[in-house]
């Protein structure tokens, strides 16, 4: 690939690399600093990984007050940032540049307070997604969000992303499940964004940061709510014989007022890797698949699902296929979650995010089939079809360059077609550098004029992550 | 301040909205943005030359039932939408307040100011505020550029999040002209169980057993001793399919039998009791109070009106399980005002004055107050969106 540019690195800031990891040693414990080029490597890339950098150096912070003196230390020599989570970003939001110093977070680990009877946790931005529900969970609680990666990536790259899940059409995404932040700000300044109460006051700036991709500053410490879990959770598998079908049935059953804590789509391509993968039962013979998890008590479970029973079956469905035991409900969620990584398992592949009104599903996926073929290659779907948030996972061969490029162009031609059907380019991945060049698409330039101002309050220079998000070209700079 | 409405001030079009805009920027003319005019008594009183009225901005521009997702004119009477959203069974999840009753204003509250107090009600504490269900938004900045933000879909990662900064600024970051919320299907049942008696501290300890169970609890609010009864209620509202909620009101009442036995509210009497209590229905009367809105962790309200109640007299009632506290007190003086926002922020929460006087509100910050850092952040920001600083400015903070 290659046709993602990266910023000129600056030649002053490389030629005084030595200079600048004395400066920062002097700030940090010698274990908190990596220099080394072997050990720098792993920093190179994230889970976009057809691009990579070597970066300056990578510091790896124990606490907020360590986080305020490198920033301050970058700011006032003038040298870019790029903040990192566990590195498990799709959209290459964690990629340096070679001029950067890479701010890792993953030494901040630590669980601060957990209080049950105001349902929130305060946790270091470096714990792991399924760590706070692994906290918890003893007292029947759990944190929202779960992203395909929760296992590895960290709240703190949640915030950055504001990264959503499969169960967030009853739960919300991240913005919607955090109370307050501890940010530090570009100069050094620690601000403490609203804390357990509702409803932070003056501008929202935890909305604000939510999804800013580490633009605007690092945050170190994250309260988020924490829920009930509930009795119980049943997946059920319904394959149809047309996407068509799947699509209007999943219409059909939010306009019964029904909402499931879940409803996730496979086409046939992603139902086989996926259960070669996983063994979870999925039914071979259809051309789509819906996994729709219903939440309560047994008997709530037995009606909401009988009420989703009949509706699927007046749209058509051929197998419905209800989980009975716990270990079937695991093998059913562990074939979706790994879809991504089943799918490395035959094929390099890279994964569009786009998001789409849901009545346009059935138009889309045609196009979307059509699109990937003129190009040659193979397409796998899978996505959240409660909400419209696709996940075409385009196949192709990662050292062939040619197939490469044509794969990042269906790619790009499949973001464009969610914009003009209403939706837009990136549902909860993030723009990082994978769509970045895409933004004029969606936004017109006083759109992402607006934008850049409100980020240029807090970094007018753009040393913050500054290869991402917005266009090279036309950036305001004050 | 009277104005006088001409074509000129109340444009029918985001075109004309915009050139209004520009030139009021070059003349640097400030601007009062009006909806329905029914919350001009909340935040602090403000000078502009002129006004600029929503009205002819109005009608719903998408509604798709089945992908639950609405969209308006930000000039849209909330009435128009909410009927709408009632034909096909559907609601705004986050029980938007209206604040005529409490500040006696008239006129129809618009479906832009909504989005622009970020106004929410019981169900918050589930389903979140105004600014979790708002998903996209139009608007024009101080400079007259028509911006979008956000979108029609309900996940959306794309730029930065100017639709969160847009709710709750007041009007201040840009004239909404168009918004766009998510909403919900409208449960087939509702039923409210009411505990008779708790004092403020037991009161949270219930409400924090329900809110923790798995039962689904969409409400939780305290109303003490005096408000409509002679005795405290505390309330738990479920809501869903008729045999669900029959079961999970069976399984609450096990779970909270340590604090007596609830009566049962169905129906319209449920309906309006939730009403009163998102709308501050309780603390009207007497009208010349100081009347504020208290944001702290829940089990921290009682103890923070324990404190309050040695300093001064007043009338409270909890919502969002004592996360929410609403206070309206007779001394409208400056000190009492000043002993309150204390209160809150000893708690490491915020306190809005909510009800007052003109000439308190003058005096005093309506707003919490922010740290000097987030203060600098708020002007850079309100300075990015309105470097002339001509729309709502000092409606929240001076300046701002």
């Amino acid at each position: 690939m290659g046709a993602i540019a990266f910023p000129k690195p600056n030649t002053d800031i490389m030629l005084h690399r030595s200079k600048i990891i004395e400066g920062l040693g002097a700030l940090l414990p010698a274990d908190s600093i990596i220099t080394s080029e072997d050990e720098r490597r792993p920093y190179e890339t994230d889970a976009f990984t057809a691009y990579r950098n070597m970066p300056l150096a990578v510091v790896l912070p124990r606490t907020t007050q360590e986080v305020s003196q490198i920033l301050r230390y970058c700011h006032t020599h003038s040298v870019p940032v790029v903040p990192r989570g566990a590195g498990t970003s799709l959209a290459g939001g964690a990629i340096p540049q070679e001029d950067a110093i890479v701010i890792g977070i993953s030494k901040m680990s630590q669980i601060l307070e957990i209080d049950y009877d105001n349902r929130f946790a305060r946790v270091q931005a470096g714990v792991t997604n399924l760590a706070v529900t692994g906290a918890v969970s003893h007292e029947g609680f759990f944190y929202a969000p779960d992203p395909s990666s929760q296992m590895a990536c960290t709240i703190g790259g949640n915030v950055g992303m504001n990264s959503g899940g499969a169960h967030c059409l009853k739960y919300g995404v991240t913005t919607n499940n955090l109370l307050g932040v501890k940010m530090v700000l570009l100069d050094g300044t620690i601000i403490d964004v609203n804390g357990a109460a509702y409803d932070a006051p003056g501008f929202d700036f935890l909305g604000l940061i939510c999804g800013s991709e580490g633009q605007i500053g690092i945050v170190t410490e994250i309260t988020v709510r924490i829920l009930p879990s509930s009795e119980g959770a049943r997946p059920v598998l319904f394959g149809f014989e047309t996407s068509e079908a799947a699509g209007e049935a999943v219409a059909a059953i939010i306009a019964s007022g029904i909402i499931p804590v879940a409803m996730e789509f496979m086409d046939k391509q992603a139902i086989e890797i996926c259960e070669a993968f996983a063994h979870a039962g999925y039914p071979l013979d259809v051309e789509a698949l819906l996994i729709i998890e219903v939440e309560g008590s047994s008997l709530e479970m037995d009606s909401t699902l009988a009420k989703i029973i009949k509706i699927a079956k007046a749209h058509g469905v051929k197998t419905v296929r209800e989980s009975k035991t716990a270990l079937e409900t695991a093998a059913i969620w562990k074939g979706r979650k790994s879809a991504f990584g089943a799918t490395g398992r035959i094929a390099d592949y890279i994964c569009m995010d786009g998001t789409i009104p849901t009545g346009q599903l059935p138009f889309v996926l045609k196009r979307i089939d059509e699109i990937v073929k003129s190009y040659g290659l193979r397409v796998a779907n899978v996505f959240h079809a409660g909400d419209g948030n696709l996940h075409p996972l385009i196949l192709y061969n990662v050292n062939d360059p040619v197939e490469a490029r044509k794969a990042e162009e269906a790619g790009n031609d499949i973001l464009r077609l969610c914009v003009e059907v209403g939706g837009c380019l990136t549902g909860e991945h993030g723009v990082g550098i994978e769509k970045r060049d895409l933004m004029n698409v969606q936004f017109n330039s006083q759109d992402l004029e607006q934008q850049m101002r409100v980020r240029g309050v807090f970094d007018p220079q753009w040393l913050m992550n500054p290869a991402k998000v917005f266009p090279l070209e036309g950036r305001v700079t004050a | 301040m009277a104005h006088l409405e001409t074509s000129e001030n109340a444009p029918s079009s985001e075109a004309e909205l915009s050139a209004l805009i520009i030139k009021s920027h070059a003349e640097k003319i400030p601007l009062k943005i009006e909806g329905g005019s029914t919350r001009d008594g909340l935040g602090r009183p403000f000078q502009a030359e002129r006004s600029l009225s929503m009205r002819n901005l109005s009608g719903i521009t998408l509604y798709e039932p089945s992908e639950m997702i609405i969209g308006a004119k930000a000039g849209t009477p909330l009435r128009d939408i909410e009927a709408a959203l009632n034909e096909k069974g559907q609601m705004f999840a986050f029980e938007p307040m209206d604040h005529r009753a409490l500040l006696g204003s008239k006129g129809e509250p618009t479906i832009g100011a909504i989005a622009a107090t970020n106004a929410s009600g019981p169900r918050r504490i589930v389903a979140g505020a105004a600014r979790d269900s708002l998903v996209g938004v139009r608007f024009v900045n101080g400079r007259g550029d028509i911006i979008k933000n956000g979108g029609r879909v309900m996940k959306n990662v794309t730029g930065l999040d100017l639709v969160k900064l847009q709710a709750g600024a007041f009007g201040t970051l840009g004239v909404l002209s168009e918004v766009i919320f998510k909403v919900l299907p409208k449960p087939e049942t509702t039923a409210t169980l009411s505990y008779k008696n708790l004092g403020d501290i037991q009161a949270v300890q219930m409400m924090a057993k329900a809110q923790g169970s798995p039962y689904e609890v969409t409400a939780a609010a305290h109303l003490t001793a005096g408000l409509g009864r002679d005795i405290s209620r505390s309330f738990i509202r479920i809501e869903g399919f008729e045999d669900s909620v029959a079961y999970r009101l069976g399984e609450l009442r096990r779970i909270l039998s340590k604090f007596g036995e609830p009566n049962e509210l169905r129906g319209d009497d449920g309906a309006r009791l939730w009403t009163g209590i998102r709308d501050v229905e309780f603390l009207l009367e007497p009208r010349d109070t100081m009347v504020w809105r208290i944001c702290v962790k829940p089990t921290d309200a009682p103890i923070l009106i324990k404190e309050l109640q040695a300093q001064l007299s007043f009338t409270h009632y909890f919502d969002w399980g004592g996360g929410l506290i609403w206070l309206s007190c007779d001394n409208q003086s400056l000190d009492a005002a000043k002993l309150i926002r204390l209160a809150a922020v000893k708690f490491q929460g915020h306190a809005r004055l909510e009800r007052a006087p003109l000439e308190l509100r003058a005096s005093l910050d309506v707003f919490q107050p922010l740290s000097a850092p987030l203060m600098k952040l708020t002007a850079g920001i309100k300075k990015s969106f309105d470097p002339a600083s001509i729309l709502n400015s000092g409606r929240m903070y001076a300046g701002i």
